[in-house]
């Protein structure tokens, strides 16, 4: 963003990157595969690189109202200086915050989660997905992130995504409204889990499991960093593949 | 003459003592914040007549929505028939409408006995339902002592009280057949027109009347107690569900609310031009969040007295369902226990509940001089509240729109802002934002992968 800023150029849309898509490896590849639908899609897109924080999600719903206004009044700092109109996230924390949560600080934005701008991208024609790819007739089902669904009632654009891969979607017993947490949420990836029967993301892997798919579609780093332990931990990693929506498409297409 | 007496008196009874409960319950519930309505007005007035009034969240299960609605229409439907018990119980007189009515009399009447069958039918497959299906969401923990009976309670209500309706009906339909003197005649009620002949046919006049009587005053009756009942029930939601879905946020689910004390103190502490006596040193530390009902916002206290104690919450939550012990509608409950526990003791006047260095000078115990020690952390662990993954399932399954997750949240806030407590786990990701501005503590930079990415290509 610096850069372009430097170049006096105003990118069509901030990619919000999130701290699970800049750091961690699993999530990094989500974060690359977007990137790569973005320039074949020939969005002018822009980062924020080393000046972009953490939205504060974790620090806020665990209740440290403190840390989470310094980082996001820092954030809004910089957005604002930049004059940040757009922003896309990839991870559905990210965007329910930036989206319900920075207005009220004084940040205000179109903010978009990357389920719904690669569903624009499609119905507009900018990137075209490959019939017959590496999809076809698979078996995938599709997990609803909390965030995604419930907290901002995005059901359909993912799924509509989905459906343009070919693919046979088989939903797990609870979906859409009603689908199961994965047992991240709250900061709750932060800590260690209360005492009780079973984890909550060993529940949702089972639903998972039940449908019989091969995929399972996602798109929250948390998410696919807790179905993928379900899934392991279930000793399926072989014959079950947790991926993102943008790797969906990316390795669909080729890109 | 003796009957229209005792009837005023045992009238005027039964309301002045609902009035004395129903004007705690209101009380109660002032004991939370004021908070601010913000908001369409007339999305308000859409949620309470189609989520209230419409019952629309209760038809995503579709066989428990169309019992529960008969039930609820012929409790309405009653009311109207109430209006003329009253008249008739005041002036001494017989179906006081009917003459003037008319046909629209009979067709009145007969619609209350149809829904008041199927409200028999519903309670008897409630009855069974709460008692012999053994569904888990009616016996978890928070489910024992008064929940239970509460819930079955007014299932025997209801019955008791369509007994009285029907013997009242009955006995009336075979005392006209018989031309007796006060029963004029009235058209065919519904169901009473063969019931009435089937039960008491071939009865005579005086025990036929004495049946009559006593359906009546059954009826009533059970109405009083049932007006007096509700303040301590879970039942209350037949009244408290509209104004709770009047007032129910609109805001989405996914929005936490803001907290302007310390989005300011933050601005401040980050504007270099503000001055520093901006913000007084020695006053005392404010306390954030909530750790008791005072905390709340009147709207919390409000969705917690009208919690119908269903545990569809409970069901889809993800730590309830896998074994933790969080449960959303018991957090709701004892929200509604603790401000009744408050009320109470307000009501007691006793000045050892006024706070101890205010007690000396102390006349009057008011909710501002409150303290007895206690607070909602005595009836919600840490446990449950840490248990909580924010994920709304709660919320999109309430049938009234409560929000389970707003209290928890609060007493969250009570807990890391105002006593520095909570999990240990949190502490370095807390540190990491604070220092680092992410929530890991790496060494790579923030835009490592970007290099990576631009190296691949
Ligand atoms: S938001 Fe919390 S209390 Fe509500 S269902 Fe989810 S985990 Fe349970
Ligand atoms: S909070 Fe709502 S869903 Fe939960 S028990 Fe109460 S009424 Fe039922």
């Amino acid at each position: 963003m610096a850069d372009m800023a430097a170049e006096g150029k105003t990118p069509e849309v901030l990619f919000w990157v999130g701290c699970a898509g800049s750091f961690d490896a699993r999530a990094q590849k989500v974060t690359k595969a977007f990137c790569k639908i973005l320039n074949a899609a020939e969005v002018d897109f822009a980062i924020l690189g080393k000046e972009e924080a953490c939205t504060g999600d974790p620090a806020r719903r665990a209740g440290n109202e403190f840390i989470f206004q310094m980082t996001a009044l820092q954030n809004i700092e910089v957005l604002n200086m930049y004059n940040v109109k757009k922003i896309v996230a990839t991870c559905p924390h990210c965007f329910n915050i930036l989206k319900n949560e920075y207005p009220e600080l004084g940040g205000k934005y179109e903010v978009q989660h990357h389920t719904e701008f690669l569903q624009g991208l499609i119905n507009d024609g900018r990137i075209k997905l490959k019939e017959g790819g590496a999809f076809e007739g698979k078996k995938i089902t599709y997990h609803d992130s909390c965030y995604i669904g419930r907290a901002n009632g995005i059901y359909e654009a993912p799924r509509s995504v989905l459906q343009g891969l070919d693919n046979d979607l088989v939903e797990m017993k609870r979906a859409g409204s009603r689908g199961l947490c994965c047992g991240a949420g709250g900061a709750q990836m932060f800590k260690e889990d209360e005492p009780g029967d079973k984890r909550i993301n060993t529940a949702r892997t089972e639903d998972a499991l039940e449908t019989g798919a091969s995929i399972v579609a996602a798109n929250c780093p948390f998410c696919i960093t807790m179905m993928q332990d379900g899934i392991t931990a279930a000793e399926k990693s072989e014959s079950v593949m947790v991926y993102d929506l943008a790797e969906l498409i990316v390795n669909n297409n080729g890109f | 003459m003796i009957q229209q007496i005792i009837f005023a008196l045992v009238s005027i009874g039964a309301i002045a003592y609902a009035i004395k409960q129903f004007s705690s319950i209101r009380r109660n519930i002032m004991l939370g914040q004021d908070v601010e309505i913000a908001g369409d007005t007339g999305q308000r007035i859409q949620n309470t007549l189609l989520i209230a009034f419409g019952q629309k969240k209760m038809f995503k299960r579709i066989i428990p929505a169309i019992l529960h609605l008969f039930v609820y229409v012929a409790f309405l439907f009653t009311q109207i028939e109430l209006i003329e018990i009253f008249v008739d119980g005041i002036f001494g007189v017989h179906r006081f409408f009917a003459p003037y009515l008319g046909s629209l009399y009979t067709f009145i009447i007969s619609f209350i006995e149809i829904l008041s069958l199927g409200a028999f039918v519903a309670t008897i497959a409630f009855l069974a339902r709460r008692n012999l299906l053994k569904l888990p969401r009616f016996h978890k923990n928070e489910m024992t002592g008064w929940p239970q009976l509460d819930g079955n309670l007014i299932l025997y209500f209801e019955i008791i009280l369509l007994i009285g309706i029907f013997s009242m009906n009955g006995a009336d339909v075979v005392l006209q057949s018989l031309g007796s003197e006060y029963y004029p005649q009235t058209g065919n009620f519904a169901v009473s027109s063969w019931l009435g002949p089937a039960l008491f046919g071939g009865l005579e006049e005086s025990t036929l009347i004495g049946i009559e009587r006593f359906g009546w005053w059954l009826h009533i009756l059970m109405v009083f107690v049932f007006l007096n009942y509700l303040p301590s029930s879970k039942h209350l939601h037949i009244l408290l569900a509209f104004p709770n879905t009047y007032f129910a946020k609109l805001t989405p689910p996914g929005e936490m609310e803001n907290m302007p004390t310390i989005m300011n103190e933050v601005k401040s502490m980050m504007d270099p031009n503000a001055a520093m006596d901006d913000v007084p040193m020695d006053e005392e530390l404010p306390e954030f969040g909530a750790k008791d009902v005072f905390d709340l916002g009147w709207t919390d206290v409000l969705a917690a007295y009208t919690c119908t104690e269903c545990g569809r919450c409970t069901d889809v939550c993800p730590a309830n369902i896998t074994g933790k012990k969080l449960s959303p509608r018991k957090i709701m409950m004892d929200i509604r226990d603790r401000a009744t526990e408050i009320g109470q003791n307000l009501d007691s006047g006793d000045l050892k509940w006024v706070k101890e260095e205010l007690r000396a000078e102390a006349t009057t115990l008011t909710k501002e001089n409150y303290d007895d020690g206690k607070s909602l952390f005595d009836y919600i662990t840490r446990e449950e509240i840490h248990a909580c993954t924010t994920c709304n399932a709660c919320v999109e399954a309430c049938p009234i729109l409560i929000r389970p997750l707003d209290p928890i949240l609060k007493l969250r806030r009570y807990e890391i802002l105002t006593e520095s407590a909570g999990p240990g786990d949190w502490l370095p990701m807390f540190n990491s934002i604070e220092n680092t501005g992410a929530v890991w503590q790496l060494p790579d930079a923030r835009d490592k992968w970007r290099d990576e990415m631009l190296e691949e290509s």
